[in-house]
């Protein structure tokens, strides 16, 4: 096939997807032509779309390629939409962070860690489907093992799982001590 | 271990060299308060408040005295100073991931299915104890009242709403605390933070905080007709939506 064919078939492809499409999904339709080929055509497309300022791009994530709007233009898709995406509480947040990094773990280990119940968050993130269970523990009572899907490395923009950002350090930040530590920052009354 | 962090950035202290006894004073106080208010206390909290108790008791031990052999030597707050460490850990790991490309918020995809209209209740980024340390603050004006003399004005969470809803479509964007401006005792503070709460929770204010620890700011989230109408459609009562 022809590069600009090529070229052409796979942004149509892309175009109509659902879901991200892997390298490996592709060299299935494209019978008999090189992965290296298509890699090489997906990278040019890529690069064609960032340099043209064109209105998606061509981004890795969750294993594949998906076409995405590019940030700067956030708002005015948003405002395609009269409803708003839904929001993720703190406490849920901080539930995905803790299982995305140390999965596969269990609630008790989980709740170990937050130091509250997190029965709520837990359902709210498997109705989401971001976090799924993958296994059973090997000890008594047998609990479910908890760990994240390919919808949550989709909504971080995250390419695999090595994509996260890197924890930080057990180091403290010291915050400098004020000369009046025994009053609280903001106590100053409004009178 | 969310309020407790908490409390450590907003005393800014260590966590490794927690004033224990100031901080316990501060955790208990907060606890006291929410129960007041009738905020769900979970066991949780009264297991921290435990740990707090009794890592204070442990400090006020002279040093080498103590014969609990597992946990000797060393600070008794070390294993709470740990367990802190690892969970700001991934507090900030989850700032991170709210920092990236999120899809549906910073990238859309096609066929892009209009996004779920679910929103689920929160505080619009300021933490439930954020809200309960201002109000610890403005409680602070008003001495505890050990003697009542009971000529109890009578002013309903309801009519403090509406009160409120005029006000913040009079001025716009208010501070929390200038909420209470106006307020001449404890209950009415309560009842006015109570009716804060109920408002929230019915999506007729929002509650926004530009800077983390800095000052809370309320506003309408919605016409003033509207939310009025939604008032009076619903009934404020035995609304269980959000969280």
């Amino acid at each position: 096939m022809e590069r600009d064919r090529l070229r052409s078939v796979l942004e149509s492809l892309l175009f109509a997807a659902e879901a991200p499409l892997t390298v490996h999904r592709l060299s299935e339709v494209f019978e008999g032509i090189e992965r290296k080929e298509i890699g090489s055509a997906l990278e040019e497309l890529q690069a064609e779309y960032k340099t043209a300022g064109r209105g998606f791009r061509l981004v890795e994530v969750a294993g594949g390629y998906q076409l995405r709007t590019p940030k700067e233009n956030a708002d005015w898709v948003k405002s395609l939409f009269r409803a708003r995406p839904a929001r993720m509480s703190r406490a849920t947040l901080e539930t995905l962070a803790i299982i995305a990094y140390k999965q596969p773990m269990t609630r008790a280990e989980i709740e170990a860690i937050r130091g509250v119940d997190v029965d709520g968050v837990l359902s709210t993130l498997l109705e989401r489907r971001l976090v799924r269970i993958v296994a059973r523990k090997d000890v008594p009572g047998r609990p479910f093992l908890y760990g994240t899907t390919g919808e949550f490395l989709e909504m971080f923009n995250l390419k695999d799982l090595s994509n996260l950002p890197t924890l930080k350090e057990m180091e403290e930040i010291t915050l400098p001590q004020s000369p009046d530590s025994g009053s609280l920052p903001e106590a100053d009354d409004k009178e | 271990m969310d309020l407790l962090l908490h409390l450590i950035k907003k005393n800014e202290v260590s966590i490794t060299d927690i004033p224990i006894a100031t901080i316990t004073e501060q955790y208990l106080a907060t606890i006291e308060l929410m129960q007041s208010l009738n905020l769900d206390v979970a066991g949780e909290f009264l297991v921290m408040a435990a740990t707090l108790i009794h890592i204070k008791s442990r400090m006020l031990l002279p040093p080498g005295e103590e014969e609990d052999e597992e946990e000797e030597g060393g600070d008794p707050r070390e294993e709470l100073a740990r367990r802190l460490l690892e969970y700001q850990r991934f507090k900030e790991a989850a700032e991170e991931l709210e920092k990236r490309d999120v899809l549906k918020r910073d990238v859309f995809v096609r066929p892009a299915e209009v996004p779920e209209e679910v929103e689920p209740g929160g505080f619009e980024g300021v933490s439930l104890f954020d809200l309960i340390s201002a109000l610890r603050h403005v409680l602070e004006r008003f001495p505890k009242e050990r003697i009542h003399e009971v000529t109890l004005e009578r002013i309903t969470v309801r009519e403090k709403m509406n009160f409120l809803l005029d006000d913040l479509h009079r001025r716009g964007k208010i501070i929390f605390q200038s909420l209470f401006e106006t307020a001449a005792s404890r209950l009415e503070v309560v009842v006015t933070f109570l009716a804060m709460l109920e408002l929230v929770k019915i999506r007729a204010i929002r509650i926004l905080q530009e800077e983390k620890e800095g000052p809370i700011a309320i506003e309408l989230a919605a016409p003033l007709e509207d939310i009025q109408e939604k008032i009076a459609k619903e009934g404020i009562e035995g609304d269980s939506s959000g969280a």
